[in-house]
């Protein structure tokens, strides 16, 4: 018969006091400037920057210099620059080695868990993750202890991803080369059998989920890309996946591993999404950053309805379909960051 | 795939007998009484357990993937376009299978994880994809009054379109299908295997067959063409419209009637409960022989008001023949903090139940309870003597009670 362990709330709830990073320690984390942790100890960041010419010149009057404005390729150069300035902008630093020496320490195993449902257009960014990657290693992470993963190894081929497994390399593969662990664990309505990836490969997990609508859920920004780590998403998709992605968030192993968030707002869909319609999708060439997945959802949700609004759409509570799951992810039971806005400082920096 | 044995190579008495439905612990019986060829021990043996280990093994090795085998499931073998569903703009869906009535995005599957939208259309993933194969007794589904002591062939699929937090078999039922085992099955080979081991049924159980109703409605009718009956054992969690499509191929029935509360199918089963009742309606409308099984779980759904409520409703719309069967509930998956349901709680339902004027009220998963028999209703005499899932006496003749002649409702006889 099955072993599986069976976690009560009310024993999650002692257990991870303990043994987790929960939201507090989160917060102290993200400021590396402790006076300012000590003045605002309950507010959390978002940092977003913002490079209109990620893609290449503008066009000129006579629209000559316009060749490179909607490619999917994006400049290497100005992508690194974009990831530096949104993480200056979260961390109030300039030290771009020290901010992502305080994330990870030499000799951790790091996990970069992308999105990559959207293929080829809306996915999180080849050349994005392949500056995370750059950064791990400066901060002292050899290449071979990161490994970029999703669900599936086909999807992230799809994603422009390349498979890579063994070698000294940076790593790339999904769950499905190495399966599930055997064991359940629960967390309110959740109960799930989380990626061998996570549990085996990963000491700490960064983020790197895409701004995108969602036809059930509302939105699927940084909480929802948890998904990916579990093996039974379908189960939890009713009701506007509330309180389900708030649950699944609070999994033992994935609150603990959990450290940073950078959402790719590169390419985003303001409807009809998840999947790639390019009819639905915009160009805000930005990168949102936090270390509160609540608050990055709660700004990127606004986002979403500025250009839904723009473009003439009802707002996603009209449709019935806001976002719920993100106040259940501040609740009490949850913690899991800030919903409100009053609490959340937004730094925005337009590069250029 | 080579399946050696037949009736006489099962060592029926070594089954297990406190899991009725989970092919996890008969695998085993199944497996040490046949010859199996690696790649069909493999697949009996993924739902069995027993490989569950060597799977395990297999996979624990493979936490670096270099190392990993990579399971050879071709996904095209096992897509076929689903055919219950509507269309509906954005390349989205609306699947017309079950009551949840799933609308599904581009790339996104539904509820049970076995039904994928690709680019509008949408498909079933589970077509032939067989998970779980296994010789076994027509008892264990349980169906008592049909064709006793003979043999189902009985397979599954991975996918549920509920989540009921007792689930036994929640390994494959509430697994994705690129996440379990599989083997390529197709109906024709699905009768010559049922041949084979000589059962006179192909029973589609184990996960939930409404969800791979496409792949059963095909075998039924490879199995019909080849003298083999089918039947399911199934939550009854369907649409009308696939109800008649796909269990009218069938040719008996087990439901699984979880509760007779509506509260306790939205919490514990993720369902309703009207749509169940619809289903053995509709079932008893089209004359498929039907038998329902209810788990009783201490605390949760055992209550004397409750019990008494589901006799009376079963008397009014299916009449006093339906059997009815109050099973043992055993502690697994997210429901582990109950007791094993007390034997004296099961009788009293019984009890209940025979009050409420229900002829046929068996007791399950207490192997040697009286209540296992088959009674006559009218001289109280036994007339199929049960103990676990072997047959010790079976009286009944011509589909009556060879003591006083009452007619006995049931397919006896093959
Ligand atoms: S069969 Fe599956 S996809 Fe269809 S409605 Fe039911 S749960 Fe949803």
């Amino acid at each position: 018969m099955r072993n599986e362990r069976t976690t009560s709330r009310r024993e999650f709830l002692t257990t991870s006091l303990v043994g987790a990073v929960g939201f507090n320690a989160v917060q102290n984390l993200s400021s590396l400037e402790s006076a300012r942790s000590i003045e605002q100890p309950a507010k959390s960041r978002v940092s977003i920057a913002y490079d209109s010419l990620l893609r290449g010149p503008l066009p000129d009057a006579h629209g000559t210099a316009a060749i490179r404005h909607d490619s999917k390729t994006l400049d290497s150069d100005r992508v690194s620059n974009l990831l530096d300035q949104a993480m200056q902008g979260l961390f109030d630093s300039a030290d771009r080695g020290r901010i992502w020496e305080k994330l990870v320490r030499p000799g951790q195993l790091i996990g970069v868990k992308v999105n990559t449902l959207g293929g080829r257009g809306l996915s999180s960014n080849v050349q994005l993750v392949e500056e995370i990657c750059a950064r791990l290693q400066e901060a002292g992470i050899r290449p071979q202890d990161i490994v970029i993963w999703d669900r599936d190894s086909t999807e992230l081929e799809r994603a422009g991803f390349r498979i890579r497994t063994g070698g000294s390399q940076v790593q790339c593969f999904g769950t499905d080369r190495v399966g599930f662990e055997a064991d359940l664990v629960t967390f309110g309505s959740v109960g799930s059998q989380l990626s061998r990836i996570l549990t085996q490969r990963c000491d700490v997990l960064i983020n790197v989920p895409v701004l995108k609508d969602h036809d059930g859920a509302g939105v699927s920004i940084a909480l929802k890309n948890m998904y990916g780590a579990i093996h039974n998403p379908n189960k939890y998709h009713p009701n506007g996946c509330d309180p389900y992605v708030a649950d699944v968030n609070m999994l033992q192993e994935l609150r603990a591993k959990l450290r940073l968030h950078i959402c790719d707002a590169t390419t985003a869909c303001f409807d009809g999404g998840p999947a790639f319609k390019p009819e639905f999708t915009w160009r805000p060439n930005a990168l949102i950053v936090s270390e509160d997945p609540v608050a990055l959802d709660q700004i990127g949700w606004q986002m979403i309805e500025r250009k839904r609004a723009e473009q003439g759409l009802k707002t996603l509570a009209a449709e019935d379909r806001a976002p719920r799951y993100i106040e259940t992810a501040a609740d009490a039971e949850h913690r899991l960051g800030n919903n409100d806005q009053r609490r959340i400082v937004v730094s925005e920096k337009h590069v250029a | 795939m080579q399946l050696n044995g037949g009736l006489q190579t099962v060592n029926r008495p070594a089954l297990d007998r406190t899991n009725p439905e989970n092919p996890i612990e008969t695998g085993a019986a199944a497996i040490s009484s046949s010859t199996l060829s690696r790649r069909s021990f493999l697949m009996c043996a993924a739902s069995a357990g027993i490989a569950g280990d060597i799977l395990h093994a297999a996979r624990r090795s493979a936490a670096s993937p270099e190392l990993d085998t990579p399971r050879a499931q071709d996904d095209a073998l096992f897509t076929a376009e689903a055919r219950f569903y509507q269309k509906l703009p954005n390349k989205r869906i609306k699947c017309k299978l079950c009551p949840r009535e799933c609308t599904v995005g581009d790339r996104e599957r539904g509820y049970c994880g076995v039904r994928e939208n690709r680019s509008g259309v949408y498909y079933t993933l589970v077509h032939s994809r067989v998970c779980a194969a296994h010789v076994d007794p027509v008892e264990k589904k349980p169906l008592f009054h049909y064709l006793p002591g003979s043999l189902a062939f009985s397979l599954a699929t991975a996918g549920c379109n509920v989540n009921c937090k007792f689930c036994q078999n929640w390994d494959i039922s509430q697994a994705r299908p690129e996440q379990v085992p599989a083997e390529y099955i197709p109906p024709k080979r699905v009768a010559e295997l049922a041949a084979q081991w000589h059962c006179p049924s192909i029973a589609y159980t184990y996960s939930e067959p409404v969800v791979f109703s496409e792949f059963l409605m095909d075998a039924a009718d490879a199995g019909h063409e080849a003298g083999i009956r089918s039947i399911v054992v199934s939550n009854g969690y369907i649409q009308d419209d696939a109800l008649r499509a796909a269990y009218g191929k069938m040719d008996a029935v087990k439901i699984d009637l979880k509760a007779f509360s509506d509260s306790y199918y939205q919490k514990v089963v993720t369902g309703q409960l009207k749509p169940v009742l619809d289903t053995l309606v509709a079932l008893r409308k089209m004359g498929k022989w039907t038998e329902i099984v209810y788990l009783v779980v201490p605390t949760l759904n055992d209550g004397d008001g409750e019990i008494g409520g589901l006799a009376r409703w079963v008397k009014q719309n299916l009449g006093t023949d339906v059997p009815l069967h109050f099973t043992q509930f055993h502690p697994d998956y997210l429901l582990k903090n109950l007791p094993i349901t007390p034997v004296p709680t099961l009788e009293r339902a019984r009890e209940i139940a025979r009050a409420e004027g229900l002829h046929f009220v068996y007791i399950g998963n207490v192997p040697g309870h009286p209540a296992e028999n088959t009674y006559c209703p009218r001289c109280q005499r036994v007339l199929v003597e049960r103990v676990g899932f072997e047959i010790r006496q079976m009286l009944i003749l011509k589909g009556a009670c060879p003591y006083c002649k009452e007619t006995i409702p049931g397919m006896w006889h093959a």
